[in-house]
């Protein structure tokens, strides 16, 4: 950004998340974005995985146990959660490119259907994975 | 004399830099792919942990899983570099520390994604022999 000449008067700055009431769009607009650096993490925890796996069973056997820990639990829990919402959220800006969604009501809507989404996917992954016996 | 011009001088007339176009559509069609890349990684996920290290060796020796698990990280790694490169953008305001970390940005989702490239395929490439 280029710098203001010195002296220049101090001009408006167009309004900013500190004067907005908080809506359902905007809460999703910034968690997607939120959702999207956990995953980044998310990733570097498969890559980790990967290289446990190559490393031999020792290996894997300390990263899998770090993992199912009861703190490992909870990060493995929020990165799904994340990965879902992140998912569902994708389909709105599919949706959007399309040109279609725009609609207040709509956007609303869709809004909290991205919500929804990741918890009862996320609850469903995590239920499956219990009866499964992976946990 | 460009030293005497104003910076929004420099920039009028030139028109976009049409680079933009490329970081727009590889985002979108490798959200695409991960659409689909991710139900299937987070469905194997419940059984590839249940079978522990044995079973997740022998289900990387399938050449489908080996393929869609790698494919899955590269593309995650690709798409995880634009949008954090994005955010960096957004946030980071002083040249040198953003420029810093658009470097490290790329060098940490080049290396994330090959070390785990590797790491499947020569679990994959060993038939998961132990």
């Amino acid at each position: 950004m280029a710098e203001a000449p010195p002296g220049a008067r101090a001009r408006p700055l167009s309004p900013h998340t500190t004067i907005w009431r908080w809506h359902i769009t905007m809460a999703a607009s910034i968690l997607n974005r939120v959702a999207g650096v956990a995953l980044y993490l998310g990733l570097l925890i498969v890559a980790g995985w990967a290289l446990a796996l190559a490393s031999g069973p020792d290996a894997y056997g300390a990263y899998t146990g770090r993992l199912g820990s009861l703190v490992g639990r909870v990060i493995l829990f929020g990165v799904s959660v994340a990965l879902f919402f992140h998912m569902a959220n994708g389909v709105r800006h599919f949706a959007w490119d399309l040109g279609r969604g725009f609609a207040p009501k709509t956007a609303d809507a869709t809004a909290w259907g991205s919500f929804a989404f990741a918890i009862v996917a996320a609850v469903a992954l995590w239920t499956v994975a219990l009866t499964n016996g992976a946990l | 004399m460009a030293g005497y011009r104003t910076p929004l001088g420099h920039a009028r007339g030139l028109g976009s830099a049409k680079h933009g176009v490329g970081h727009f559509i590889g985002q979108r069609v490798s959200a695409f792919a991960l659409l689909g890349l991710t139900i299937w990684g987070a469905w194997s996920a419940v059984s590839v942990v249940a079978g522990g290290y044995v079973g997740a060796r022998f289900w990387l020796a399938s050449p489908i899983n080996a393929a869609l698990i790698t494919l899955l990280v590269v593309t995650g790694f690709y798409h995880a570099r634009l949008g954090m490169q994005v955010v960096v953008e957004d946030y980071i305001e002083r040249k040198f520390t953003r420029t810093v970390l658009l470097i490290l940005n790329t060098f940490v989702a080049a290396g994330g994604a090959m070390l785990a490239a590797v790491c499947l395929l020569k679990v994959a490439f060993g038939g998961g022999a132990l």
